[in-house]
């Protein structure tokens, strides 16, 4: 079958820094892939990649079947018409309603009347739990129902592959909850996703298959049980942080640490 | 690091600043003449450009006119030529304190709002969900707003004009005594052709400023909510020095084939 997404051999710098090498993955149609990785190495450049956002140096990027490393910005929107992106913050549209930006693009495209585009909203509301906020300007909402006005806008557009950048970033666990269970759930009718986070609970929950980004390089790349029997050093440092440099170690409990208190003295002016 | 060194670094990021600048507005430009249009947007823009400016354009209008009516009877008077006064005040502001003041108004206000808000969809990535939705941000949002100042800021310079006269005619009238029939003669009488002509392209250059200028602040901002405040800052400097800059320009212009 052919990959929805393959990536082969990409290089990329910016400015002065190397932020991936010669990564090489493939996304199968309908396959959920997350992409973990710690703060900084190069896991959302890798989405923006996907979405022709960035332009690598070397390598090529396939996208159903068609090399988009060289293609023009006009053709590369025509190729964006695919795929649909679930930003870290949202990135809602401030000047319109959640009305507006979850029909934004079918309003863009112009295909289908001001009624239809209504319903497909709707719906893409309804999926997300959230249709009774329409008319809610995006700044009335909170972390976890922008998150989700996010996903029902990459519903509503139709896409066949969704991209979500840390979906679940500093939501608390109902939320949490609740978008891993979206991700399962459009798992299930057949959609390919690509999730990029570094919550490990949510990615066992919805992968089929994991790669880990450690510095720009691919660490890993196989199934969610794989990952956790992995023995290589850098994929047992992601996963238990436990077995990091000593200086690098979560904090000691309370209780074990020893020394004199620090005493604290206001000084009024 | 060597002084050199650093000049030449610097050098080189002006001439990728000027390059980058004028891509943006090759693309924007290119935007007027092809499809889709956006008129919702437009008519938004030119309600806030337009409306939105109106009542600041009159203030500026109106005070000078009133201050050049007041100092120019004061020079005119050892010679006694007061009365003509208003021949002063129109052809000063048709031709030069009309456009240039209003144009610095309107980069105050529109352009600030222009950069800071294309800024915050910088770095909150809506101008890559734009991008990611399969719109041209530059076509959705600069080439939109280039639209709206291009035809309103001329609508302006002129209301300031008309304003600035009437302010000159208030104080004509009230402090100096000067007869109503006098002040209007003389005004209209003042402004000749090339005077209309060089007060409404000054404007239409102006407005290509602000715009560009305005949005190319907002397109290169970097570094989250601190950057918002540097592109604001620097779109009301940069558009600044260049409306005086090009004013100056073109007066030379114009006077070189008048």
């Amino acid at each position: 079958m052919e990959p929805m997404i393959a990536f082969t051999d990409v290089r990329l710098t910016l400015g002065d820094r190397l932020i991936l090498k010669d990564v090489s993955f493939e996304v199968q149609p309908g396959e959920t892939r997350v992409v973990l990785g710690g703060s900084g190495s190069g896991k959302t450049t890798l989405l923006r990649l996907v979405l022709g956002l960035y332009r690598p140096d070397r390598g090529s990027i396939l996208v159903a079947g068609q090399d988009i490393t060289g293609l023009p910005e006009r053709d590369l929107f025509q190729v964006r018409q695919q795929m649909a992106m679930v930003f870290q913050d949202a990135a809602l549209f401030d000047s319109l309603s959640v009305r507006e930006n979850v029909g934004y693009r079918l309003w863009e495209q112009g295909l289908l009347s001001d009624e239809e585009i209504e319903q497909k909203a709707l719906e893409s509301l309804k999926f997300v739990g959230l249709d009774d906020i329409l008319d809610k300007m995006p700044a009335e909402l909170s972390g976890g129902m922008r998150k989700r006005v996010g996903i029902a806008r990459a519903l509503a557009s139709g896409a066949k592959t969704l991209l979500y950048d840390e979906p679940t970033a500093g939501l608390d666990p109902i939320n949490t909850c609740l978008i891993g269970r979206l991700i399962l759930r459009l798992k299930a009718m057949g959609v390919t996703q690509v999730v990029v986070t570094h919550d490990l609970e949510t990615a066992y929950r919805v992968a089929d298959r994991m790669i880990l980004v450690v510095k720009g390089r691919l660490a890993f790349d196989g199934t969610p049980d794989e990952l956790r029997r992995c023995e290589r050093p850098e994929v047992r440092q992601f996963l238990d942080p436990g077995s990091l440099p000593s200086e690098w170690k979560p904090l000691p409990n309370r209780d074990d640490i020893t020394g004199e208190p620090v005493s604290v003295s206001r000084r009024d002016s | 690091m060597p002084t050199s060194f650093n000049l030449a670094a610097k050098l080189f990021n002006v001439v990728l600043i000027v390059q980058e600048f004028t891509l943006l507005c090759a693309q924007t430009v290119a935007g007027l003449v092809r499809p889709p249009w956006y008129l919702r947007e437009i008519m938004l823009q030119l309600d806030r450009i337009g409306v939105g400016s109106l009542f600041i354009v009159m203030l500026t209008g109106l005070f000078t006119g009133m201050v050049l009516a007041l100092q120019g009877a004061v020079q005119l008077e050892p010679y006694g030529a007061t009365m003509y006064v208003s021949r002063l005040i129109s052809e000063s502001v048709v031709r030069e304190l009309g456009p240039v003041l209003a144009a610095l108004m309107i980069a105050g206000r529109v352009g600030t709002g222009i950069a800071s808000e294309i800024a915050s969809m910088q770095v909150t990535e809506q101008i890559d969900a734009f991008r990611a939705e399969g719109t041209d941000p530059i076509k959705k949002l600069a080439t939109t707003r280039l639209a709206a100042c291009l035809l309103m800021i001329p609508v302006l310079t002129v209301i300031t004009n008309c304003i600035a006269i009437l302010g000159g005619w208030l104080v004509a009238r009230l402090y100096l005594a000067i007869d109503s029939y006098f002040y209007w003669t003389w005004a209209f009488e003042a402004i000749q052709m090339d005077d209309i002509v060089q007060g409404l392209v000054k404007p239409l250059i102006f407005g290509f400023i602000i715009a560009m200028v305005s949005c190319y602040a907002g397109f290169s901002t970097k570094g989250g909510t601190a950057g918002v405040g540097v592109s604001t800052t620097q779109s009301m400097v940069y558009s600044s020095i260049l409306i005086l800059a090009s004013d100056f320009f073109i007066t030379k212009f114009f006077m070189a084939f008048a």
